[in-house]
Protein backbone atom coordinates (compact mmCIF):
# COMPACT_ATOMS: atom_id res chain seq x y z
CA UNK A 1 0.00 0.00 0.00
CA UNK A 2 2.68 1.89 0.74
CA UNK A 3 4.88 1.59 -1.73
CA UNK A 4 1.73 2.38 -4.48
CA UNK A 5 1.21 5.42 -2.55
CA UNK A 6 4.60 6.66 -3.57
CA UNK A 7 4.24 5.29 -7.03
CA UNK A 8 1.35 7.45 -7.41
CA UNK A 9 3.15 10.59 -6.33
CA UNK A 10 6.37 9.91 -8.54
CA UNK A 11 3.55 9.03 -11.35
CA UNK A 12 2.15 12.80 -10.75
CA UNK A 13 5.41 14.73 -10.22
CA UNK A 14 6.78 12.66 -13.59
CA UNK A 15 4.28 14.22 -15.46
CA UNK A 16 4.69 17.47 -14.01
CA UNK A 17 7.94 16.99 -14.81
CA UNK A 18 7.72 15.89 -18.45
CA UNK A 19 5.51 18.70 -18.85
CA UNK A 20 7.69 21.38 -18.00
CA UNK A 21 10.47 20.15 -20.02
CA UNK A 22 8.63 19.90 -23.06
CA UNK A 23 7.08 23.72 -22.34
CA UNK A 24 10.84 24.95 -21.65
CA UNK A 25 12.52 22.94 -24.57
CA UNK A 26 9.71 24.14 -27.14
CA UNK A 27 10.10 28.20 -25.59
CA UNK A 28 13.57 28.00 -25.45
CA UNK A 29 14.18 26.68 -29.08
CA UNK A 30 11.20 29.75 -30.18
CA UNK A 31 12.94 32.41 -28.11
CA UNK A 32 16.40 31.41 -29.79
CA UNK A 33 14.82 31.33 -33.51
CA UNK A 34 13.13 34.50 -32.80
CA UNK A 35 16.16 36.20 -31.66
CA UNK A 36 18.10 34.92 -34.33
CA UNK A 37 15.55 36.60 -36.66
CA UNK A 38 16.02 39.75 -35.29
CA UNK A 39 19.83 39.49 -36.18
CA UNK A 40 19.09 38.40 -39.72
CA UNK A 41 17.05 41.61 -40.16
CA UNK A 42 19.81 43.71 -38.25
CA UNK A 43 22.34 42.77 -40.79
CA UNK A 44 19.95 43.32 -43.75
CA UNK A 45 19.65 46.90 -42.58
CA UNK A 46 23.55 46.87 -42.50
CA UNK A 47 23.66 46.07 -45.55
CA UNK A 48 21.20 48.76 -47.05
CA UNK A 49 22.74 51.29 -44.86
CA UNK A 50 26.25 50.40 -46.73
CA UNK A 51 24.69 50.23 -50.35
CA UNK A 52 23.46 53.83 -49.46
CA UNK A 53 26.70 54.95 -48.44
CA UNK A 54 28.37 54.10 -51.32
CA UNK A 55 25.61 55.53 -53.46
CA UNK A 56 26.28 58.62 -51.22
CA UNK A 57 29.85 58.52 -51.69
CA UNK A 58 29.15 58.11 -55.81
CA UNK A 59 26.70 60.78 -55.51
CA UNK A 60 29.63 63.67 -53.67
CA UNK A 61 32.03 62.15 -56.79
CA UNK A 62 29.44 63.82 -59.01
CA UNK A 63 28.72 66.75 -56.96
CA UNK A 64 32.50 67.54 -57.51
CA UNK A 65 33.08 66.88 -60.88
CA UNK A 66 29.76 69.13 -61.73
CA UNK A 67 31.59 71.99 -59.71
CA UNK A 68 34.62 71.53 -61.87
CA UNK A 69 32.70 71.98 -64.97
CA UNK A 70 30.57 75.19 -63.18
CA UNK A 71 33.91 76.54 -62.10
CA UNK A 72 35.04 76.48 -66.09
CA UNK A 73 32.11 77.79 -67.14
CA UNK A 74 32.62 80.75 -64.74
CA UNK A 75 35.91 81.45 -65.91
CA UNK A 76 35.27 81.59 -69.39
CA UNK A 77 32.09 83.76 -68.53
CA UNK A 78 34.39 86.30 -66.85
CA UNK A 79 36.70 86.45 -70.26
CA UNK A 80 33.75 87.67 -72.08
CA UNK A 81 33.25 91.33 -71.41
CA UNK A 82 33.66 93.94 -69.10
CA UNK A 83 30.07 93.50 -67.72
CA UNK A 84 30.53 89.19 -66.93
CA UNK A 85 33.92 90.26 -65.07
CA UNK A 86 31.87 92.73 -63.14
CA UNK A 87 29.19 90.46 -62.71
CA UNK A 88 31.76 87.66 -61.86
CA UNK A 89 32.94 90.05 -59.12
CA UNK A 90 29.59 90.26 -57.57
CA UNK A 91 29.19 86.42 -57.63
CA UNK A 92 32.85 85.87 -56.43
CA UNK A 93 31.52 88.12 -53.08
CA UNK A 94 28.46 86.64 -52.94
CA UNK A 95 29.75 83.06 -52.70
CA UNK A 96 32.57 84.49 -49.92
CA UNK A 97 29.55 85.69 -47.62
CA UNK A 98 27.34 82.52 -48.40
CA UNK A 99 30.31 80.38 -47.51
CA UNK A 100 30.89 78.57 -50.64
CA UNK A 101 34.15 79.12 -51.32
CA UNK A 102 36.80 77.71 -49.08
CA UNK A 103 38.89 80.69 -47.15
CA UNK A 104 41.68 80.82 -45.38
CA UNK A 105 43.41 83.20 -42.57
CA UNK A 106 44.60 83.62 -39.08
CA UNK A 107 42.19 82.20 -36.56
CA UNK A 108 41.61 79.67 -33.65
CA UNK A 109 41.20 75.81 -33.56
CA UNK A 110 39.43 74.71 -30.69
CA UNK A 111 38.98 70.99 -29.77
CA UNK A 112 36.22 69.97 -27.61
CA UNK A 113 37.03 66.03 -25.82
CA UNK A 114 34.49 64.39 -23.70
CA UNK A 115 35.57 64.11 -20.19
CA UNK A 116 37.58 61.32 -19.37
CA UNK A 117 37.12 61.38 -15.57
CA UNK A 118 34.90 58.67 -14.23
CA UNK A 119 32.77 61.41 -12.39
CA UNK A 120 30.73 61.34 -9.28
CA UNK A 121 29.02 58.34 -7.99
CA UNK A 122 25.47 58.62 -9.11
CA UNK A 123 25.93 61.68 -11.50
CA UNK A 124 24.43 62.49 -14.49
CA UNK A 125 27.04 61.23 -17.57
CA UNK A 126 25.38 63.25 -19.52
CA UNK A 127 27.03 66.37 -17.99
CA UNK A 128 30.51 64.65 -19.16
CA UNK A 129 30.11 65.07 -22.46
CA UNK A 130 29.96 67.93 -25.42
CA UNK A 131 26.50 68.57 -25.87
CA UNK A 132 25.22 70.30 -29.23
CA UNK A 133 24.09 73.34 -26.70
CA UNK A 134 27.98 74.03 -26.15
CA UNK A 135 29.03 73.47 -29.66
CA UNK A 136 26.02 76.37 -30.71
CA UNK A 137 27.12 78.48 -27.40
CA UNK A 138 30.94 77.89 -28.37
CA UNK A 139 30.11 78.96 -31.68
CA UNK A 140 27.65 81.99 -30.64
CA UNK A 141 30.64 83.82 -28.65
CA UNK A 142 32.93 83.32 -31.61
CA UNK A 143 30.54 85.01 -33.76
CA UNK A 144 30.13 87.32 -31.42
CA UNK A 145 33.86 88.16 -31.33
CA UNK A 146 34.18 88.67 -35.26
CA UNK A 147 34.62 85.11 -36.75
CA UNK A 148 34.35 85.83 -40.11
CA UNK A 149 33.97 81.99 -41.23
CA UNK A 150 32.78 79.14 -39.03
CA UNK A 151 34.03 74.85 -39.35
CA UNK A 152 32.57 72.05 -37.31
CA UNK A 153 34.77 69.19 -38.34
CA UNK A 154 35.12 69.75 -41.96
CA UNK A 155 31.67 71.11 -42.08
CA UNK A 156 31.43 75.13 -42.98
CA UNK A 157 28.75 76.55 -40.76
CA UNK A 158 26.51 78.16 -42.92
CA UNK A 159 22.85 80.11 -42.16
CA UNK A 160 20.94 77.37 -42.74
CA UNK A 161 23.82 74.87 -40.79
CA UNK A 162 21.51 73.15 -37.76
CA UNK A 163 23.60 72.27 -34.62
CA UNK A 164 21.87 69.44 -33.17
CA UNK A 165 21.93 66.59 -31.04
CA UNK A 166 21.76 63.24 -32.78
CA UNK A 167 21.43 60.19 -30.00
CA UNK A 168 25.40 60.09 -29.19
CA UNK A 169 26.45 62.06 -31.95
CA UNK A 170 26.14 65.83 -33.68
CA UNK A 171 24.49 66.52 -36.72
CA UNK A 172 25.89 69.67 -38.85
CA UNK A 173 24.40 70.28 -42.25
CA UNK A 174 22.52 66.67 -42.00
CA UNK A 175 26.34 64.81 -41.78
CA UNK A 176 26.95 63.20 -37.94
CA UNK A 177 30.04 63.67 -35.96
CA UNK A 178 31.23 62.83 -32.34
CA UNK A 179 33.23 63.40 -30.10
CA UNK A 180 35.61 64.97 -30.75
CA UNK A 181 34.77 67.94 -31.84
CA UNK A 182 37.27 70.54 -33.97
CA UNK A 183 35.84 74.19 -34.50
CA UNK A 184 38.15 76.34 -36.59
CA UNK A 185 37.69 80.02 -36.94
CA UNK A 186 39.13 82.70 -38.36
CA UNK A 187 39.23 85.79 -37.35
CA UNK A 188 40.70 88.12 -35.15
CA UNK A 189 42.50 85.05 -32.92
CA UNK A 190 42.84 87.40 -29.76
CA UNK A 191 39.51 88.71 -29.53
CA UNK A 192 37.95 85.27 -30.62
CA UNK A 193 40.45 83.76 -27.98
CA UNK A 194 39.79 86.31 -24.95
CA UNK A 195 35.82 85.66 -25.50
CA UNK A 196 36.34 81.91 -24.81
CA UNK A 197 38.44 82.41 -21.96
CA UNK A 198 36.50 85.58 -20.32
CA UNK A 199 35.44 84.66 -16.89
CA UNK A 200 32.82 82.10 -16.27
CA UNK A 201 32.80 81.67 -20.13
CA UNK A 202 32.63 79.05 -22.03
CA UNK A 203 36.53 77.60 -21.12
CA UNK A 204 35.46 77.58 -17.57
CA UNK A 205 32.01 76.39 -17.72
CA UNK A 206 33.18 73.34 -19.73
CA UNK A 207 36.11 72.83 -18.08
CA UNK A 208 34.39 72.21 -14.83
CA UNK A 209 32.19 69.49 -16.10
CA UNK A 210 36.20 68.00 -17.19
CA UNK A 211 35.40 67.94 -20.45
CA UNK A 212 38.79 69.18 -22.59
CA UNK A 213 38.95 71.92 -24.34
CA UNK A 214 42.10 73.18 -25.94
CA UNK A 215 42.24 76.43 -27.77
CA UNK A 216 45.31 77.38 -30.22
CA UNK A 217 45.77 80.34 -31.91
CA UNK A 218 47.33 79.55 -35.78
CA UNK A 219 48.03 82.62 -37.97
CA UNK A 220 47.01 80.54 -40.99
CA UNK A 221 44.18 78.16 -40.94
CA UNK A 222 41.60 77.01 -43.77
CA UNK A 223 38.06 76.59 -43.41
CA UNK A 224 36.32 74.16 -46.33
CA UNK A 225 33.40 75.00 -48.24
CA UNK A 226 29.63 74.53 -47.99
CA UNK A 227 29.64 71.76 -50.27
CA UNK A 228 25.57 71.05 -49.63
CA UNK A 229 22.51 72.62 -51.74
CA UNK A 230 21.14 75.70 -50.37
CA UNK A 231 17.16 75.23 -51.85
CA UNK A 232 14.60 78.40 -50.99
CA UNK A 233 11.32 76.91 -50.98
CA UNK A 234 9.29 79.61 -48.91
CA UNK A 235 11.52 82.51 -49.33
CA UNK A 236 11.35 84.80 -52.30
CA UNK A 237 13.25 88.21 -52.18
CA UNK A 238 11.43 91.16 -52.07
CA UNK A 239 11.71 93.37 -55.20
CA UNK A 240 12.17 97.32 -54.43
CA UNK A 241 8.72 98.43 -56.05
CA UNK A 242 6.90 96.30 -53.43
CA UNK A 243 9.07 97.13 -50.95
CA UNK A 244 7.74 101.22 -51.09
CA UNK A 245 4.24 99.85 -51.90
CA UNK A 246 4.12 97.88 -48.91
CA UNK A 247 5.49 101.21 -46.67
CA UNK B 1 6.71 1.71 -13.65
CA UNK B 2 3.28 1.67 -16.09
CA UNK B 3 2.34 4.63 -14.29
CA UNK B 4 5.36 6.58 -14.42
CA UNK B 5 5.79 6.11 -18.59
CA UNK B 6 1.99 6.97 -18.95
CA UNK B 7 2.25 9.98 -16.62
CA UNK B 8 5.80 10.83 -18.76
CA UNK B 9 3.69 10.11 -22.00
CA UNK B 10 0.83 12.57 -20.98
CA UNK B 11 3.46 14.77 -19.41
CA UNK B 12 4.90 15.41 -23.03
CA UNK B 13 1.56 15.15 -24.71
CA UNK B 14 0.38 18.07 -22.53
CA UNK B 15 3.80 20.44 -23.22
CA UNK B 16 3.65 20.14 -27.03
CA UNK B 17 -0.24 21.00 -27.14
CA UNK B 18 0.01 23.95 -24.36
CA UNK B 19 -0.90 26.66 -27.33
CA UNK B 20 1.64 29.80 -25.48
CA UNK B 21 5.17 28.92 -24.62
CA UNK B 22 6.84 30.85 -21.57
CA UNK B 23 8.06 33.85 -22.22
CA UNK B 24 11.53 34.43 -22.91
CA UNK B 25 12.28 36.31 -19.10
CA UNK B 26 10.81 33.26 -17.46
CA UNK B 27 12.87 30.61 -18.95
CA UNK B 28 15.94 31.08 -16.35
CA UNK B 29 13.03 30.60 -12.93
CA UNK B 30 11.46 27.21 -15.16
CA UNK B 31 15.01 25.76 -15.91
CA UNK B 32 15.92 26.35 -12.34
CA UNK B 33 12.85 24.78 -10.89
CA UNK B 34 12.82 21.97 -13.64
CA UNK B 35 16.52 21.03 -12.35
CA UNK B 36 15.12 21.00 -8.52
CA UNK B 37 11.92 19.08 -9.22
CA UNK B 38 14.36 16.29 -11.27
CA UNK B 39 16.54 15.93 -7.99
CA UNK B 40 13.45 15.49 -6.32
CA UNK B 41 12.57 12.52 -8.95
CA UNK B 42 16.04 10.83 -8.28
CA UNK B 43 15.85 11.77 -4.46
CA UNK B 44 12.14 9.74 -4.46
CA UNK B 45 13.23 6.76 -6.69
CA UNK B 46 16.68 6.61 -4.26
CA UNK B 47 14.43 6.69 -1.14
CA UNK B 48 11.97 3.87 -2.39
CA UNK B 49 15.11 1.84 -2.89
CA UNK B 50 16.00 1.95 0.64
CA UNK B 51 12.75 1.57 1.76
CA UNK B 52 12.55 5.23 3.83
CA UNK B 53 9.81 7.52 1.30
CA UNK B 54 8.04 9.45 3.50
CA UNK B 55 5.51 10.87 1.29
CA UNK B 56 5.43 14.60 3.03
CA UNK B 57 9.25 14.45 2.72
CA UNK B 58 8.75 14.13 -1.03
CA UNK B 59 5.91 16.55 -1.73
CA UNK B 60 7.49 19.49 0.49
CA UNK B 61 11.05 18.94 -1.46
CA UNK B 62 9.54 18.77 -4.74
CA UNK B 63 7.64 22.12 -4.95
CA UNK B 64 9.86 23.54 -1.69
CA UNK B 65 13.15 23.27 -3.52
CA UNK B 66 11.82 24.62 -6.63
CA UNK B 67 10.18 27.49 -5.42
CA UNK B 68 13.42 28.19 -2.85
CA UNK B 69 15.47 27.83 -6.55
CA UNK B 70 13.42 30.30 -8.47
CA UNK B 71 13.68 32.79 -5.62
CA UNK B 72 16.99 32.58 -5.43
CA UNK B 73 17.38 33.11 -9.07
CA UNK B 74 15.10 35.92 -8.59
CA UNK B 75 17.65 37.83 -5.65
CA UNK B 76 20.48 36.91 -7.96
CA UNK B 77 18.97 38.70 -10.81
CA UNK B 78 18.00 41.65 -8.18
CA UNK B 79 21.69 41.38 -6.40
CA UNK B 80 23.54 40.88 -9.91
CA UNK B 81 25.09 37.89 -8.25
CA UNK B 82 24.52 34.30 -9.91
CA UNK B 83 23.12 32.76 -6.91
CA UNK B 84 21.48 30.09 -8.97
CA UNK B 85 24.36 28.52 -9.74
CA UNK B 86 24.11 27.16 -5.53
CA UNK B 87 21.11 25.56 -6.73
CA UNK B 88 22.86 24.45 -9.85
CA UNK B 89 25.75 22.95 -7.41
CA UNK B 90 23.34 21.50 -5.17
CA UNK B 91 21.05 19.97 -7.20
CA UNK B 92 23.27 18.27 -9.47
CA UNK B 93 25.68 16.79 -6.68
CA UNK B 94 22.43 15.23 -5.17
CA UNK B 95 21.33 14.08 -8.54
CA UNK B 96 24.26 11.97 -9.12
CA UNK B 97 24.82 10.92 -5.63
CA UNK B 98 21.04 9.68 -6.28
CA UNK B 99 21.74 8.29 -9.03
CA UNK B 100 24.31 6.59 -7.67
CA UNK B 101 22.35 4.88 -4.89
CA UNK B 102 20.09 3.58 -8.13
CA UNK B 103 22.32 2.21 -10.21
CA UNK B 104 24.05 -0.35 -7.08
CA UNK B 105 20.87 -0.95 -6.19
CA UNK B 106 19.71 -2.04 -9.84
CA UNK B 107 23.71 -3.65 -10.56
CA UNK B 108 23.51 -5.56 -6.98
CA UNK B 109 19.64 -7.14 -7.87
CA UNK B 110 21.30 -8.10 -11.25
CA UNK B 111 24.46 -10.05 -10.05
CA UNK B 112 22.65 -11.44 -6.99
CA UNK B 113 20.29 -12.70 -9.43
CA UNK B 114 22.90 -14.20 -11.02
CA UNK B 115 24.77 -15.69 -8.36
CA UNK B 116 21.91 -17.22 -7.52
CA UNK B 117 20.88 -18.73 -10.31
CA UNK B 118 24.71 -20.08 -10.64
CA UNK B 119 24.09 -21.62 -7.19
Amino acid sequence: MKMTHAQIAIGSICLIMAFAITLQIRSVSHNRLVNNSEMARAADLQQQLRLERTKNDDLQKQVLQYKDELNEFKAEAANSSDYAKFLTKQLERAELLAGLTPVEGSGLIVTLRDSKSPGAINADPNLYVVHDTDILWLINELRDAGAEAIQLNGERVVSTSEIRCAGSTVSINNNRYSAPFEIVAIGDSANMENALLMRDGVYDTLRGYGIEITIKKSSKVSVNAYNGTIIFKHATPVLAEQKEASQ
Amino acid sequence: MIIIITALVIGIALGLLMPSGIPANMTPYIAIAILAGLDSVFGGFAATINNNFKMKVFLTGFFGNALLAMALTFIGKLLDVDIYLAAIIVFGTRLFQNFAVIRRFLLNRHTNDFVQKKS
